[in-house]
């Protein structure tokens, strides 16, 4: 870091022109590298599009004598992917309706509400030094015992919700509990515990599921009744839409999020220990507390992202309940920067990747999985900036800030 | 991992070292457990038939039966006893041999297996037959913890394992199928796996990106780019995904001894480059200069840099010849099972070769052990399965994660991961 920081002051010292400054600035700064690499993974993902395309290839085939039409299939392809995207995520310009045309950008709300919830919690522990890779067990947990109060209790309405999501937070608080308790009191990696508490949690909640209070009546396949009416979020933009009151939740956790990480002493306390865990204790802070409580706000936030799944979206109670929401969420949090706002906007920009996925199979004939492909080359790509600078042939800022950690 | 060691308070040298009594309480209390449920809970004047030799063998061991109750109670006490000696050791500083959890583990697993096979006179627990399964599924995890091990002991902190067993599981199908031999594909499968380990390599030492992070990316990639290309190349062309198998290869003269015989020598190649790649890598990672080299990078890179290694080429190279390593694990789950490759056939294996590497101690043989342990589990799970015990599946799937837990705590032995690991060298 040290050589970049000398070898890029030199320049400035020149005193360039106030234009050019601002424009470097914006050249250097971290969001167009954040833009850039969006852009850069979207464009590898057409390359990979366009390569299985059965009638690019037919048209290869005859790339000599007639290459205008390998050029024209190229575009074709990519047109049809990307408008498809556009059409999943966005807008769909095509509908009749308004509500429909506006339908997809709520599906994708939707998809990002887990999203929001679990990198949230995974963005504090980054900040604290803590790497949670367990938000998937976290989520399953505080599913699994918010799913239970939903469809077992029978609470007045209001009331019910309330208890049931206080169930998920409790769940998630427990399953983060355990690896910061042992890398508080052994020094247990929270890497390796989190990840086998994640198949732990999994083979836990099929377990449970081959029991009859867990079953569906009169069914032995491992899945829950529906959750009660009164334990489910309520719809916000009336029945024809998906997303319901979690979303906002979720925005007000983040708001709650900013306040506790940028303006609570709890908070300073738990970045001090991030950035330094030695010089905190020094300081009179309590490490291990610390971290114990970094792992259970984690487990609560991923256990809301469960509550977001069964009280919301999905209503019932599967082993695929977690689906790949945890993974998701680390480069949710990773893209975000492990900011809250940044958070919102990546599971936002994920939730859309989501949500076009069944567009995408239908309109464009393309597999769901070309979206986990651009998701992991996004965060490949935030992750070293230096290298998205080359690509775009960028400046380099100043200061590169470090990235995770 | 070296925030750990970092957090730990500097123990003053005069201070006396404390009795360590973690291990020998850990394997009291599973030993008492056993006692109990296995010893107490078989139905007495039951009995248990195992079956140990087939009929393919030199000569027929007959299988024997033993009464439920009183073998799995001598079993579980065999375990107490160990117990006791270990705490008896640590009473005396010392530390117990690998002999101990392997003779323990045997007599626990022993107590299980006498109670599940208890008063089921239909069928009997086919030994033979739990061991060269156990053998099988361990053969991914053994070269998925090789390759964590030549990675970390260089200092790189490889959670790819899993994208790098998914890559090369996926190239060696798809060359495999494309060539029509099997054994096309076992030289593929390790240019996928080193690949993927070339990618971490580069952002790990030249980006400086966290490793956990681009592992966890990588496999996110992995997945997403061989599900791609399942859904579109293959399944246009089913004949680029076809279900081959490697032949087994029987030893002449060794295969034929009981037990053994079809348990170690009669296995396809996969298996037998698994004796070979063990054992190498063993000797040269403690017993060459290029290990030493290695450990050393992994320890203390400005000490090795002091002295003319060059530490961020050490890493490429001991990342990309360990991604080769996992690849070649992941022939496993295609060409070497005589199946076609699936969406996300690696279903968590990668997790669990990280565990064993861990478990195992950073080390060949402690992988190789570890490994097998954690593919017994899974065969018992399916042995158990067959004759239809109590016990849930879930739980026995369960024992590879919790031992790991166990183990990482400190619960039973110590672990300690190489004290670069995960730290960019920056010169």
């Amino acid at each position: 870091m040290s050589d970049q920081t000398t070898a890029t002051e030199a320049p400035q010292q020149e005193r360039p022109g106030r234009a050019s400054t601002v424009l470097r600035e914006i050249l250097s700064s971290s969001t167009l590298v954040v833009v850039m690499a969006v852009v850069a993974s979207l464009l590898i993902g057409g390359v990979l599009i366009v390569l299985v395309d059965e009638g690019v290839q037919e048209a290869a085939g005859y790339f000599f004598s007639r290459p205008g039409d390998t050029f024209t299939a190229i575009f074709d392809e990519l047109g049809a992917a990307y408008s498809a995207m556009f059409t999943g995520a966005v807008l769909n310009l095509d509908a009749d309706t308004f509500a429909q045309t506006i339908r997809p950008f709520t599906q994708t709300l939707t998809m990002a509400t887990p999203l929001i919830f679990a990198g949230l919690g995974l963005g504090i522990g980054f900040r604290a030094g803590m790497f949670n890779i367990g938000a998937q067990g976290q989520l399953l947990i505080g599913a699994t015992v918010g799913a239970y109060i939903g469809f077992t209790w029978d609470l007045p309405w209001g009331l019910h919700l309330l208890v049931a999501i206080l169930g998920c937070l409790v769940g998630g608080a427990f399953w983060g509990f355990i690896p910061g308790i042992l890398k508080a009191r052994t020094g247990a990696h929270e890497v390796i515990v989190t990840i086998m508490l994640n198949y732990v949690a999994l083979n836990l909640v099929a377990w449970l599921l081959t029991f009859d209070a867990f079953q569906r009546e009169g069914s032995n396949n491992p899945i829950s009744p529906i959750v009660a009416e009164t334990a489910q979020y309520p719809k916000i933009l009336g029945s024809q839409f998906n997303l319901h009151l979690g979303f906002l939740f979720a925005l007000a956790c983040a708001f709650g999020v900013w306040w506790l990480m940028e303006r609570s002493t709890l908070g300073f306390e738990l970045r001090a220990v991030g950035a330094n865990a030695n010089a905190a204790r020094t300081a009179g802070m309590n490490v291990t507390r610390a971290t114990v409580l970094v792992m259970v706000i984690a487990g609560a936030l991923a256990g809301l992202a469960g509550s977001a799944q069964v009280l919301g979206t999905e209503k019932v109670l599967t082993t695929a309940t977690a689906g790949s929401l945890g993974f998701d969420a680390i480069t949710v949090a990773l893209l975000g920067r492990s900011r809250p706002l940044g958070t919102v906007l990546a599971a936002i920009l994920f939730g859309g990747l989501r949500a076009s996925g069944p567009t995408l199979q239908v309109q464009a004939g393309l597999p769901v999985d070309i979206v986990f492909v651009i998701q992991a080359l996004i965060v490949l790509f935030i992750a070293a900036p230096p290298l998205v600078r080359s690509m775009f042939r960028l400046p380099a800022p100043a200061i590169e800030k470090e990235v995770a950690a | 991992m070296s925030a750990s060691t970092l957090d730990a308070p500097a123990t003053p040298e005069t201070a006396p070292r404390s009795k360590d009594w973690r291990a020998s309480i850990a394997l009291g209390v599973i030993a008492l457990i056993s006692l109990v449920v296995f010893g107490f809970g078989s139905a007495s004047g039951a009995d248990t038939t195992f079956v140990v030799a087939r009929s393919t063998d030199f000569f027929e061991v007959p299988g024997f039966t033993l009464p439920s109750q009183l073998a799995a109670i001598l079993l579980s006490v065999v375990g107490l006893a160990l117990a006791g000696y270990t705490a008896f050791q640590a009473n005396q500083f010392r530390k117990v041999g690998i002999w101990v959890p392997v003779v323990y583990g045997i007599a626990i697993m022993g107590a299980l297996l006498t109670w599940a096979g208890a008063g089921r006179d239909a069928t009997s627990i086919q030994l033979t037959g739990l061991l060269t399964s156990s053998l099988f599924l361990a053969v991914p995890l053994v070269f998925g913890s090789l390759a964590g091990t030549l990675c970390e002991r260089s200092g790189i902190i490889n959670i790819a394992i899993e994208g790098q067993l998914l890559a090369g599981a996926f190239l060696a199908a798809l060359v495999g199928s494309a060539v029509g031999n099997a054994y096309a594909g076992l030289i593929a499968a390790p240019i996928a796996g080193a690949l993927v380990g070339l990618l971490l390599a580069i952002f790990a030492t030249k980006y400086w990106v966290n490793q956990i992070v681009v592992g966890v990316v990588l496999n996110v990639l992995v997945v997403g780019l061989t599900s791609f290309f399942f859904s579109t190349v293959m399944s246009d062309n089913p004949d680029l995904n076809r279900p081959l198998g490697l032949a087994s290869l029987p030893i002449p003269g060794l295969s034929g001894i009981p037990v053994i015989g079809p348990v170690l020598f009669n296995q396809n190649l996969l298996v037998y480059i698994l004796y070979v790649v063990v054992i190498v890598l063993q000797i040269m990672l403690f017993r060459s200069r290029w290990g030493l080299r290695v450990r050393a990078v992994g320890e203390h890179p400005k000490a090795a840099d002091t002295v003319g290694i060059k530490v961020n080429r050490t890493r490429v190279r001991n990342t990309v010849l360990g991604g080769a390593v996992a690849g070649l694990g992941g022939a496993f789950f295609t060409v070497a099972s005589g199946l076609a490759f699936g969406k996300e056939m690696t279903a968590g294996k990668g997790y669990i070769a990280l565990a064993a590497m861990i478990l195992g101690r950073w080390s060949p043989k402690g992988a190789l052990a570890a490994a097998l342990l954690f593919g017994f589990a899974d065969a018992l799970r399916v042995q158990l399965g067959i004759i239809g015990s109590s016990i849930p599946s879930q739980f026995l799937a369960m024992t590879p994660y919790l031992a790991t837990i166990f183990a990482v705590a400190g619960l039973v032995g110590h672990s300690r991961p190489p004290a670069a690991e995960g730290i960019p060298y920056k010169k």
